[in-house]
């Protein structure tokens, strides 16, 4: 039988795969794609919340809405880091974060 | 949903989410990212929540993979050279702290008040909520309460009333920041002039 828990712990292993990946690798596209996943996780523990507390019969439409946001609001941050990716790969010709070291100190 | 088919699409999403992170080649992790997608959107199905898993699909697996492929492309990005350069404090550091979380997760999530709720423990009691929605009177919308009478959970039409009700001027906020990050990317990716002229 499927419960909440078994939904919750796959949204925290995809979390923590994403955040893996955001630590361990260096090209800054896949560090992006990982921030996707990260967000993706966070939607699956939301719309599960939201099937298992049942109010007045149906899903609580809330946690459905807060997903949809969260989609939109994705979306739009990917179009904006893409564009600053572009722009970085333009003065450096590379999308390793390591080439990015002008404001360490 | 039976167990056999949420533990094959848990395996999709999470087997190609780690092929995300171990991929070399870029195009190999933009491609396993899509179908993780399209596994997590099964899993959302599985959830009841037909419209974000739709949303899911298009969004996601449509537009953003085919945005990351297109600029992969754009910058010809060769796969990251095979020799062991990569980083290996930053690659421990990230299997540790990423164990830690799940750990964490996996103890925490087994001890709230309704984790142990199921499908079936908590089932949707549609008639019932075509009832309350036909006693409603004004704010009633016909074709809700005769989905729900019928048996039938109408997703999509019970998350616009959500969305168009409740959440009307969030509903605008959103769009609105969609329209700034439009003129954002417009204004980012935008060559001066100068710059233009001297190169052609």
């Amino acid at each position: 039988m499927i419960t909440l828990n078994h939904y919750l712990v796959v949204s925290g292993i995809l979390f923590s795969l994403g955040l893996a990946g955001v630590i361990a690798r260096r090209n800054i596209l896949i560090i992006y794609m990982c921030l996707e996943m990260m967000l993706s996780a966070g939607n699956l523990a939301l719309v599960a919340f939201s099937r298992f507390r049942v109010t007045d019969g149906l899903p609580d439409y809330t946690a459905q809405s807060l997903v949809f946001f969260t989609i939109t609001v994705a979306a739009a941050e990917v179009a904006v880091g893409l564009a600053i990716i572009v722009a970085l790969f333009r003065t450096k010709q590379s999308v390793d974060v390591e080439a990015v070291t002008k404001l360490q100190g | 949903m039976p167990p056999l088919l949420f533990y094959l699409f848990v395996l999709i999403t999470l087997g190609f989410g780690l092929n995300v992170v171990i991929a070399r080649n870029p195009v190999t992790s933009a491609l396993s990212l899509a179908v993780s997608f399209v596994g997590l959107a099964s899993l959302f199905l599985s959830l009841d929540a037909y419209f974000i898993g739709v949303l899911q699909v298009l969004v996601y697996a449509g537009a953003v993979m085919v945005l990351f492929l297109f600029i992969i492309m754009l910058m010809d990005i060769k796969s990251e050279e095979a020799g062991g350069r990569a980083n290996m404090a930053a690659i421990i550091a990230g299997v540790v702290v990423a164990g830690i979380l799940s750990v964490q997760v996996a103890t925490i999530s087994g001890k709230l008040p309704f984790s142990d709720k199921s499908t079936e423990t908590a089932a949707l009691k549609l008639a019932e909520a075509g009832a309350q929605w036909e006693a409603k009177g004004k704010e009633n919308l016909p074709t809700i309460s005769r989905d729900l009478k019928a048996g039938e959970l109408p997703d999509a039409k019970l998350m616009g009333e959500t969305l168009f009700s409740k959440y009307a001027f969030h509903l605008q906020v959103v769009g609105l920041l969609l329209l700034v990050s439009t003129v954002g990317v417009v204004a980012l990716s935008k060559r001066d002039n100068k710059e233009a002229s001297s190169q052609s």
